[in-house]
């Protein structure tokens, strides 16, 4: 089990900040992020824009932001677990949190901040018969081991570039592979989707166009895909494994459960220090809401700052605060 | 004054009038009129949580653009009906559409 004063779930922008303003009370933190990178709606969503309203940066693109935060925490040596999704919040006879993930991963925590933005991504998936049967038993939305396909016969569906990549990828790894795309171009990357149809020419891939993936059978694990054409005429295909890219799209998940006052898919907090009506949690950024709320990365930063403050209260009730300025005392390492 | 109409998940429709030379997208409308679409990137064809289906009159809307189409192309299920709401302009072109907001993803 890991072991912290603050567990913070969500390592967007304003999860990774509030390390720093945590970390200057001497603090530890530790992130927790469904997403397999910190970062936020920056990384996911527009790595490659750039961002104009940081002081002090007349411009800086999201993902070099999210470089230089991770930069500015390293000091304080917060944890990270990444890839895995924030299911239970549990209060113990200690006075103490438990965070538990869908991994079975355990934090256990004097505080809690949510830092859960927009709320956890998730793949988007498509509708195909018996889809959520056979996961975890032949369907999977990422690619995490590609050895695991070693051999196999895997159909992948998708036209954005995780499919192109992946199905460049898999050709060398897996027995047989086949991509499925509705349409019949791919746009995105150039490069990848030349490289793609060379595959196909050569007969080192299948590529099935203008096609989608309706329906899955078999016998405990997957066993076989079907395919509908233009004409809606079907076909069926041995699989082993299938693996839709889609993307990844927000859901607020399972925050909504933990008993906390929710507006529209957003947790209402004071703005005193951005508490919410459950002692001991925050919650900071895109994901609270108050009158005259902003959703900009600015206003999540100010937001960890004063919670800081409220949380070192409630994490060290013994201890006295005094307001010190980072010019004056420097930045000292958390061992 | 432009008119449209709007279904929502649960099948009730609720027409729509714009005064025309309101510079607006279909997505900013829909938000205003308090539907239940994220559209999370704030209208710059990178989220698609604002997409919609077209249900009547998609032959005289404008065709997407490439923005449009690069992000209607990776999505799961969506059809040549399916459009983003934040790339379509409110003006005659979206006159007596009917446009749907399809389930979440
Ligand atoms: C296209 C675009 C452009 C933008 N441009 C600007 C701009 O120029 N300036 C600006 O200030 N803002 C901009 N924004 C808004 C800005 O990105 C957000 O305000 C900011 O990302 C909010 O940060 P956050 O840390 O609160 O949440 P997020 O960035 O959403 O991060 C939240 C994290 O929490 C994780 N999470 C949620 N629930 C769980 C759970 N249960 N378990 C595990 N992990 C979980 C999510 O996976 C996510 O990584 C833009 C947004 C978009 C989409
Ligand atoms: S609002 Fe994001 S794609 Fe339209």
């Amino acid at each position: 089990m890991i072991t912290t004063d603050i567990g913070i779930i969500g390592a967007g922008p304003t999860g990774m900040f509030a390390v720093f303003e945590a970390g200057l009370l001497k603090m530890h933190c530790h992130l927790i992020d469904s997403l397999p990178q910190a970062g936020g709606q920056l990384s996911e969503i527009y790595p490659q824009k750039p961002i104009y309203d940081i002081p002090g940066y007349p411009a800086i693109n999201a993902q070099e932001l999210v470089d230089k935060l991770s930069e500015q925490i390293a000091p304080f040596h917060p944890g990270y677990t990444l890839g895995e999704r924030v299911e239970t919040l549990q209060k113990l006879d200690n006075g103490s949190w438990l965070i538990g993930t869908n991994e079975g991963t355990q934090i256990s925590c004097k505080a809690v901040v949510i830092a859960g933005g927009l709320g956890c991504f998730e793949p988007r998936k498509p509708e195909v018969d018996r889809l959520a049967e056979f996961e975890g038993k032949g369907v999977m939305y990422a690619v995490r081991n590609p050895e695991m396909f070693r051999d196999r016969n895997i159909v992948i569906a998708g036209g954005g570039d995780s499919a192109l990549d992946w199905t460049i990828f898999l050709a060398n790894v897996a027995k047989k592979v086949t991509l499925v795309h509705r349409g019949d171009t791919f746009r995105g990357a150039p490069d990848a989707a030349e490289k793609v149809a060379e595959l196909a020419r050569t007969g080192a891939i299948d590529l099935v166009l203008k096609s989608r993936v309706v329906a899955l059978d078999g016998a405990g694990h997957l066993e076989q895909v079907t395919i509908t054409g233009p004409g809606g005429d079907n076909r069926n295909l041995q699989a082993d494994n299938f693996i839709p890219l889609f993307g990844l799209s927000p859901k607020l998940g399972p925050i909504e459960d933990w008993g906390l006052n929710i507006d529209r898919s957003a947790i209402e907090v004071n703005t005193f220090d951005y508490s919410t009506n459950i002692d001991g949690i925050f919650a900071i950024g895109d994901i609270n809401t108050y009158p005259g709320k902003l959703k900009l990365i600015l206003c999540g930063f100010h937001e960890a700052a004063l919670m800081a403050q409220s949380a070192f209260k409630y994490v060290y009730p013994d201890q006295r605060l005094t307001f010190k300025y980072t010019t004056v005392y420097g930045i000292t390492e958390l061992a | 004054m432009i008119n449209f109409i709007v279904e929502d998940r649960n099948g009730v429709q609720q027409p729509i009038e714009i005064p025309e030379g309101i510079s607006l997208s279909l997505m900013e409308v829909l938000k205003g009129s308090d539907y239940p679409i994220l559209a999370t990137c704030g209208g710059m064809a990178l989220c698609a949580t604002c997409r919609v289906e077209v249900l009547k009159g998609l032959e005289q809307l404008p065709e997407p653009g490439d923005e449009e189409l690069d992000i209607l192309d990776t999505l799961p299920f969506v059809d040549e009906s399916s459009r983003l709401s934040c790339q379509l302009r409110v003006n005659e072109t979206l006159e007596g559409c009917l446009f749907r907001i399809p389930e979440e993803d």
